[in-house]
């Protein structure tokens, strides 16, 4: 790839800032506007920019197709496991509050954790379209 | 433990099963996960049907929210024969699916496909047992999406094009729906089933309800297939996979029909659908329509895939008529047929499944003869096309003898002969197979072919069977159903 530098080392200078923004978004749900799915967007994002400015080839090594496919089903997983913790507890399905001592608690782990269960789905499925889209005619 | 859980349990042991399926990545193992979380989902699906027949209604309050704050699955019969239905079929193909999977689909996409499946299932399910309209609009979403997948991986490149019409139809049908869920949200504020029938008989916005109904009917009737939002469903059964084509046509449809019968019956209430909008009427035209219509097309059929989808537009036309009668005997024929077409049609199109598997095509000019060379398969499509025109002894007479006598109670004698004469056209186009199967010589390319292994006769035969058994002895079926159209006529319990 013989892109302008200028673009590269911007992107490398971004790229960070850009992972951190999402833990933001994907940590602060709670108290403002966000949650796993924009912070999911906002990571699958960042690596789609490295693999426009660096090359499919690159970013693949970075995070390749394998792991892609895993994380979708692996986030959806999180997510119901989650759920299924509170039978072993003889509760209903999704209720959190088995999670913690206290009702507030519980409730915030639960979501917490099925937050990033959402995270991981989503920043899979952004990467898998555009690995999709942009992997299409290199094969065979 | 279990019995607690039985209602989210039959929507999320599929969704597992998924999950692992696609983990895992390998088409034999995602095999053994389908056959083994369909299997437990069906035995849940018995389960369920056995305590809300001995209980009553069922309620189940997901995260421990009590409703109508939170989500609640809320059983009655008339749910728990669907989700009975859906996972009993989704069980018996299951076993098929290893054989015509292995022929039809490219081995990579095996657990791919697996996946979709009991997506799908999952989805079906989970639309029958919530008593939630936006929870509702989202497994419609999740069955829908699985099925456009399961569409596309056909074999010809023809797949994809009818998985991208059915995806834009199936897509403006939930837009529709999601309407009018939304309509009914700003009506009531409420998105439980219960609560929101209740608001709504003090609703002062009269307008906005009736809205609603009329968005939701069109939302759910492109789900349904009802003539003439049929378009999509024809080439979709016939491009995609056989074992796919099973799967929807005994289950997809069945669950939209269900969900408009929900919507009508427990939450607008029958003076609100029937009495004050012209629902009937329009239900009535419409389905008879889908009767002689769909009927009369399939009759031209080649592709008996096809012409089997055709009559399944003709078959949910049936279905349609039974909620317009707007009586317990008219729906208690709707629900009873939910059960019967999908025992005939998931017969018929297994039958084709297999002989997809064994000479790679479905046109009738190329099955001449082909039932005495594979006598099993197409003795069970003879009888699931039977069972299709309403034949005394099968399950299609049971569903027609409901809504004849639910004419008759009504005093439309003329659509009682409707109704006889829609099955006189069935006689042909099932007519036409057969003729082509056991009249014609096998020539000598066709004297090689033989009826395809056990694991796909044995699915085939069951369903069979079962057209027969609840076809001589309704009372199990048609009982339930009774008292399901029954509870449905008294309101929510």
């Amino acid at each position: 790839m013989k892109l302008d530098v200028v673009l590269r080392i911007v992107t490398k200078l971004m790229l960070p800032f850009m992972l951190v923004f999402a833990a933001y978004v994907q940590f602060h749900g709670d108290y403002g506007p966000g949650g796993g799915f924009q912070a999911g967007v906002i990571a699958g994002a960042a690596l789609i920019l490295y693999a426009i400015m660096f090359g499919l080839e690159q970013s693949m090594r970075v995070v390749p197709t394998w792991v892609v496919e895993k994380m979708i089903p692996a986030g959806v997983l999180l997510y119901a496991g989650v759920g299924a913790v509170s039978f072993f507890y003889g509760e209903n399905f999704l209720d959190y509050d088995v999670l913690g001592h206290d009702h507030v608690h519980a409730q915030e782990l639960g979501i917490f954790l099925v937050e990033l269960g959402v995270f991981i789905t989503v920043a899979g499925t952004m990467i898998a379209i555009f690995y999709g889209f942009a992997g299409r005619g290199r094969e065979e | 433990m279990i019995a607690q859980h039985v209602p989210i349990l039959a929507v999320m042991v599929p969704m597992f099963g998924a999950l692992l399926a696609t983990l895992v990545r390998r088409g034999d193992v995602a095999w053994a996960i389908g056959l083994a979380t369909t299997l437990a989902t069906a035995a849940l699906a018995v389960l369920l049907l056995q305590r809300v027949l001995i209980e009553g209604v069922v309620s189940y309050a997901i995260g421990g929210w009590a409703p109508p704050v939170g989500i609640e699955y809320r059983v009655d019969l008339a749910n728990a024969l669907v989700v009975l239905i859906v996972s009993a079929i989704s069980a018996l193909i299951m076993p098929y699916a290893r054989t015509s999977v292995n022929a039809e689909i490219a081995s990579d996409q095996h657990a791919w496909f697996y996946t979709m499946y009991l997506l799908c299932m999952s989805g079906l399910n989970g639309i029958a047992l919530t008593g939630d309209a936006f929870n509702a609009f989202v497994f419609l979403e999740i069955s829908s999406l699985s099925t456009y997948v399961m569409i596309a991986l056909g074999q010809s490149r023809r797949s994809l094009l009818s998985a991208y019409q059915y995806l834009i139809m199936g897509t403006i049908g939930a837009t529709f729906y999601v309407i009018g869920a939304g309509l009914l949200f700003t009506v009531t504020g409420s998105l439980n089933f219960v609560d929101v029938a209740e608001r709504i008989a003090t609703s002062p916005y009269d307008r906005a309800v009736l809205t609603s109904i009329a968005f939701i009917t069109v939302g759910i009737g492109l789900k349904v297939a009802l003539f003439p939002l049929h378009v999509w469903l024809p080439n979709a059964y016939a491009k995609a996979p056989s074992v796919a084509t099973a799967l929807l046509a005994a289950t997809a449809t069945k669950v939209a029909v269900y969900l408009l019968v929900r919507l009508y019956f427990s939450v607008y209430g029958i003076e609100m659908v029937f009495v004050r909008q012209p629902v009937v009427e329009v239900l009535l035209v419409l389905s008879v329509a889908a009767m002689f219509f769909a009927s009369f097309v399939a009759v031209f059929e080649i592709n008996t895939k096809r012409l089997l989808a055709y009559s399944s537009v003709a078959q949910v036309g049936y279905m349609t008529l039974g909620i317009s009668l707007a009586s317990v005997t008219g729906l208690t024929g709707t629900l009873v047929h939910l059960a019967n077409h999908a025992m005939m049609k998931g017969a018929a199109f297994l039958a084709l499944g297999a002989v997809a598997y064994r000479i790679g095509s479905v046109n009738i000019d190329r099955m001449q003869g082909i039932g005495r060379v594979m006598p099993i398969t197409m003795g069970c499509f003879v009888v699931a096309g039977l069972s299709l025109i309403g034949v005394p002894g099968t399950v299609g007479f049971v569903s027609k003898y409901y809504l004849v006598l639910g004419a008759f109670e009504k005093g439309w004698w003329w659509l009682a002969f409707l109704i006889v004469a829609s099955s006189l056209i069935a006689v042909f186009y099932v007519g036409r197979v057969v003729e082509a199967a056991w009249f014609a010589k096998p020539d000598v390319e066709m004297a090689q072919v033989k009826d395809p292994p056990l694991s796909m006769l044995v699915p085939m035969i069951v369903l069979t069977a079962a057209c027969v058994f609840f076809g001589l002895d309704a009372s199990l079926t048609a009982g339930i159903a009774g008292q399901a159209a029954a509870a449905l006529f008294g309101g929510v319990q």
